[in-house]
């Protein structure tokens, strides 16, 4: 069976929302933005809880060094 | 470790060591969990502070101060300069060793600490908190406690599960970045800071110095000026046109929530210290000296409340707190809300008529008078703080 990727839809926001993990420094300031707690964050490894995201993007606008991006194309889920 | 002590303190922070060593030194069985290997590692942190703040909780000691600030030095967007003396001296910590060394005193006291260990969620005992659940190299694991302490700093999501709603308005979060650089030649005694447009817009930019001409250079912005140009952008440009020879030596991000405290801070079965409970002074972005008051506090009044045997004795935290330094954030709170919309033109001002203020009857008095005059309004709030 191919592996085909599932996508993560926006549900209230046209654009996506995507945390690219290898830029992140691990920080949290984006966790402490997040109304919906839907960011899980350990000692080196980020994610977002996608039953939860709302694509508000309040973590966009938060995060210091630009590793919180938009998405037009829907983000692949992980 | 056992599978119940009496609390458990989530974040090995400043403001978890001071609760794990006050609940501790009343008797009680503490254990510290940290998700980090390292305590005080990562340091994401200006490293300034009161020698006042400190030795409260800690006999100052050289090897974890970087240098001795007795100057403030306010630098406008026009390059106008005011340097004037501190009413009181401060430090450039070493934070690495001085997290270390408040960790220990925890464990001086009896507190147990495990590093590596991530706290994932809730215990509960009716709508009381009663242990948590956390991962500690790859095993999911238990621990029950009368009480839990959510020292888990900017993320604040231990308060979160225990229905506490702790996330902060963007606006009030300051998004920051910070490189410690070498090489470059500012007073080891003098703390920076530069406001305006191009340096830090709603916030302000430090060059705070760690002796040995290193110095931390840093900036926050709030989420509403990040939406358009973030932190790093901003700092880059400063380095660019400050210190373009300088050689990194270390970079972090951060966050540092500038707002009042949140509106409860303990619930059944936990409270809430430090950063995590948003105790940091919303004006300077201070955490390090607030945070061990919240901690201090709340693990006596967490190792008092086991004691008694009286759980609901563990609400009062809320009001220890808010008349110790809570209402003051208020005011702060207010203050800072004015001083953001100051324009460069307003700054620029401020520090040229404070250059004309004689060096002997410089101080932080005289500087908020000057600014004052540029902003009666202000003049309440800031009444208020010193009344
Ligand atoms: C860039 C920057 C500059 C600053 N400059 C200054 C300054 O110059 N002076 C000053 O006074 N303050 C400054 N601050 C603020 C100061 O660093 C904080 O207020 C202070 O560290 C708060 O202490 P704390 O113990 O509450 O939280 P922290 O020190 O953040 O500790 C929280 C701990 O909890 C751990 N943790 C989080 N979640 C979990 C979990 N789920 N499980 C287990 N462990 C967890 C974290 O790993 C961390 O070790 C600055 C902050 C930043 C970001
Ligand atoms: S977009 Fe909003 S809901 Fe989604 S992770 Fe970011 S802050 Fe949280
Ligand atoms: S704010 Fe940015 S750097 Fe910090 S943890 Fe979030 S994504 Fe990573």
């Amino acid at each position: 069976m191919t592996n085909t990727p599932e996508y993560r839809m926006a549900k209230t926001a046209k654009l996506m929302i995507d945390i690219l993990p290898d830029k992140c420094d691990f920080c949290g300031c984006c966790v402490g933005v997040c109304p919906e707690d839907a960011i899980e964050l350990k000692e080196a490894e980020i994610f977002i809880i996608d039953e939860r995201c709302t694509n508000c993007s309040k973590c966009v606008w938060s995060c210091p060094i630009e590793v919180i991006k938009f998405n037009k194309e829907g983000v692949v889920k992980r | 470790m056992k599978r119940y002590y009496d609390v458990v303190v989530v974040g090995g922070g400043p403001a978890g060591s001071m609760a794990a060593r006050y609940a501790a030194e009343l008797g009680v069985s503490v254990l510290i969990l940290e998700k980090d290997r390292d305590i005080g590692y990562p340091v994401r942190c200006g490293e300034a502070v009161s020698r006042k703040g400190v030795e409260e909780f800690i006999e100052p000691d050289e090897k974890w101060i970087a240098s001795h600030i007795t100057k403030f030095s306010m630098n406008a967007p026009d390059g106008t300069e005011v340097v004037l003396p501190l009413p009181e001296e401060g430090f450039v910590l070493e934070r690495r060793v001085f997290d270390y060394e408040l960790a220990k005193s925890a464990a001086n006291a009896g507190a147990e600490i495990l590093t590596r260990a991530y706290v994932n969620g809730l215990l509960f005992d009716g709508d009381a908190v009663s242990g948590v659940k956390f991962d500690y190299r790859g095993e999911q694991h238990e621990v029950e406690a009368d009480v839990i302490i959510a020292a888990d700093g900017v993320e604040s999501r231990v308060g979160r599960w225990a229905g506490i709603k702790t996330h902060v308005d963007f606006r009030d979060m300051e998004s920051c970045v910070q490189y410690t650089i070498s090489g470059i030649d500012v007073d080891p005694n003098t703390i920076y800071f530069h406001f305006g447009s191009n340096a830090a817009p709603q916030g302000y930019l430090w060059v705070f110095s760690k002796g040995n001409t290193s110095a931390n250079v840093g900036l926050g912005v709030s989420g509403l000026v990040g939406k358009k140009k973030s932190a790093l952008q901003f700092l880059e440009e400063f380095m660019e046109r400050h210190y373009p020879n300088a050689a990194i030596l270390t970079s972090i991000a951060g966050g540092v929530p500038c707002s009042v405290t949140l509106e409860r801070i303990s619930a059944p079965g936990i409270i809430l210290v430090g950063d995590a409970a948003r105790q940091v002074n919303p004006l300077s972005g201070g955490g390090i000296a607030s945070g061990m008051i919240g901690g201090s506090i709340g693990g006596r009044i967490a190792a008092e409340s086991i004691k008694k045997g009286k759980p609901q004795h563990l609400l009062t935290y809320d009001k220890e707190w808010m008349d110790r330094l809570g209402k003051r954030h208020e005011t702060f709170d207010r203050i800072k809300n004015g001083i953001y919309n100051f324009s460069d033109e307003k700054f620029n001002s401020i520090a040229y008529s404070f250059s004309k203020v004689p060096n002997d009857k410089r101080s932080l008095g005289n500087l908020f008078k000057t600014a004052l005059i540029h902003n009666p309004g202000l003049l309440i709030d800031v009444a208020r703080v010193f009344i």
